[in-house]
């Protein structure tokens, strides 16, 4: 074999390799989900969703945490919506280029990077025990409010980066104050790219476990939330507080309770790369 | 009055900007104000040098180094997985296959790092380690093995994402005066694109490896919660993080020696995160203004 066959070869051993990389992943991916929906999918029935948490295995169900995830879903969409896209737009449109915008530039992109249990400390001192939120579900969306603002910033802005400046000059030519432009031209035109970003963000928060933990949200909670100063559990803790179990029963619920968060956050992230497919169409 | 509208909204806009400062401010002071008081009862020689790490138990010592180790060696197992897979997932992604592969596959990867990570936890306890055992008959129940490399399965698409952009971002011209020269498309990879993309490549690996650092719920659950100086990967440890998920699950009282011990763990482990973090945003302004 000479050297350009040699090369050849590996050039061809290389890309098998990389196919198979590329795969093993997604297989394992797919081998772990096989296995979940064997241990769980027959635990799975209308009384597992609408029960309380139970001593007894085959008596509990997952009601006061889905409920829990639900409001801390509505009450993180609330709070960290509306200050994420207005934070996104001050920096793409008025921040002017100087220390003070690098300044929050460095600071989003490090939050993004600061891990989750941290939040929790910091929820833990600043919502539960200074501003005496308790172990509430206000104090938990909170706390994952701050968590998801990096992402909600950063997605915003890309959004924003990718309106054509000519939609902008556009309305400024007629005359249009700079808030009417955002407002009218600009928001319309990235709406897409915005609510994707919004959407994977909430995905994240929907199953974030430890920061919760550390906020003092609960395994077991006999009633569901009714109002945001509720104490409260989510999915996650409840899936982490059966995995710790050691009767086997528990293992079966833990795998059913994962069948219907993998559901929600499937679906969830679905319908983002549904929105985002839909936007880039529109510029092209 | 149009001016007027106009400047309550760009003040309005600017405060929620600022909450992101507030944020970073209220980090650092949570975490420096309860670590002061802990380092006031424990010697901050006795945090760093001690080899024991028992908070909770009637003789206490409070040395970060087997929390430290627990920590390091599940994100080391965990980067040996998903660095290689990661970087020939990129490499193949980049430079081998079709346009349209590239396009269905990217999402499906990235899905990867959407699973929630108490999901992960679940894996590595009732399918990896079971499996492990069969092979390593002496593996602990827990072990930082098979949760290393669940971690390292997550922070796949972090590597593979990052680093396709960037050896994406190398001008095609590159590669033409390569294949131009002879060159395969893998000696063109590893000699031409990969060093260009170095940059992109390198910020990608920090941010997976303080990723696997500042994981929670998959050692919480696989790893054990026992903390202990070593580097065997077949027994139970305990990580920074998985430390302080376990105080939190107990009574421990506001305000005592426990209770702050769990924000000293913290703010150790934020410096390591935040010093990852910063470089790779130094290498990442770097190599932006390289190729613009």
């Amino acid at each position: 074999m000479n050297s350009i066959q040699k090369n050849r070869w590996k050039d061809q051993a290389f890309k098998v390799w990389g196919i198979l990389c590329t795969l093993i992943g997604l297989v394992l991916l797919v081998v772990f989900i096989g296995d979940i929906l064997i241990d769980g999918l027959q635990r799975i029935d209308w009384s597992f969703i609408t029960s309380l948490p139970s001593r007894k295995a085959e008596k509990s169900g997952i009601y006061t945490a889905l409920i829990g995830s639900i409001w801390i879903l509505l009450l993180t969409t609330i709070i960290a919506f509306p200050i994420g896209v207005a934070a996104g737009i001050y920096l793409e449109e008025y921040a002017k280029k100087n220390r003070f915008s690098g300044l929050l530039e460095i600071n989003i992109s490090n939050l993004a990077g600061v891990p989750s249990i941290i939040y929790g400390l910091l929820g833990l001192e600043v919502f539960v025990r200074i501003m005496n939120l308790g172990a509430s579900v206000l104090a938990g969306s909170l706390t994952l409010s701050l968590l998801i603002l990096p992402i909600i910033i950063v997605a915003t802005r890309e959004a924003i980066k990718a309106v054509p400046s000519s939609i902008k000059d556009a309305s400024f030519a007629l005359g249009a104050s700079k808030w009417q432009t955002i407002w009218h031209q600009i928001l319309p035109a990235s709406g897409g790219g915005i609510l994707t970003g919004v959407i994977l963000a909430l995905s994240r928060a929907i199953g974030e476990t430890a920061p919760l933990i550390v906020v003092g949200a609960l395994a077991y909670v006999p009633f569901a939330p009714s109002n945001p100063m509720d104490e409260f559990s989510v999915l996650p803790i409840q899936i982490f507080n059966w995995i710790s179990r050691p009767q086997h029963g528990f293992i079966e619920n833990a795998a059913a309770a994962i069948i219907i968060l993998l559901a929600i956050t499937f679906i969830m992230n679905g319908i983002a790369v549904y929105f985002r497919n839909k936007w880039q169409k529109k510029w092209k | 009055m149009r001016k007027v509208k106009e400047l309550i909204i760009e003040k309005s806009l600017l405060s929620s900007a600022l909450i992101t400062i507030l944020v970073t401010f209220g980090i650092i002071m949570v975490l420096s104000v309860e670590a002061v008081i802990f380092f006031k009862e424990v010697s901050i020689v006795d945090f760093f040098t001690d080899t024991q790490w028992t908070p909770l138990f009637t003789e206490k010592h409070f040395g970060i180094l087997p929390l430290l180790s627990g920590t390091l060696l599940t994100s080391f197992i965990a980067i040996s997985v998903a660095l290689p897979i990661g970087l020939s997932i990129s490499i193949y992604l980049s430079e081998y296959a079709p346009k349209s592969f590239r396009k269905t596959i990217k999402p499906l990867l990235e899905l990867l790092a959407a699973v929630p990570t108490v999901v992960y936890g679940f894996f590595a306890l009732v399918v990896v380690t079971p499996f492990l055992q069969e092979i390593i008959p002496n593996l602990s129940g827990f072990n930082s093995l098979s949760a290393g490399i669940v971690m390292g399965i997550m922070i796949i698409p972090y590597i593979s994402s990052l680093s396709e952009d960037a050896l994406h971002a190398v001008p095609s011209s590159l590669r033409e005066a390569s294949f131009g020269m002879g060159a395969t498309k893998l000696q063109t990879a590893f000699k031409v694109i990969v060093p260009a993309a170095s940059s992109g490549i390198i910020v990608s690996i920090i941010l997976a490896i303080s990723r696997a650092i500042g994981e929670t719920m998959i050692v919480a659950i696989a790893a054990g919660q026992q903390p202990r100086l070593t580097l065997d990967p077949t027994v139970p440890v305990e990580t920074i993080t998985a430390y302080i998920v376990q105080v939190s699950l107990g009574d421990v009282q506001h305000g005592s020696l426990e209770y702050r011990t769990i924000f000293a763990a913290g703010i150790t482990l934020f410096a390591f995160t935040f010093l990852l973090n910063t470089i790779s945003y130094r290498i990442r302004k770097k190599y932006q203004e390289k190729y613009e």
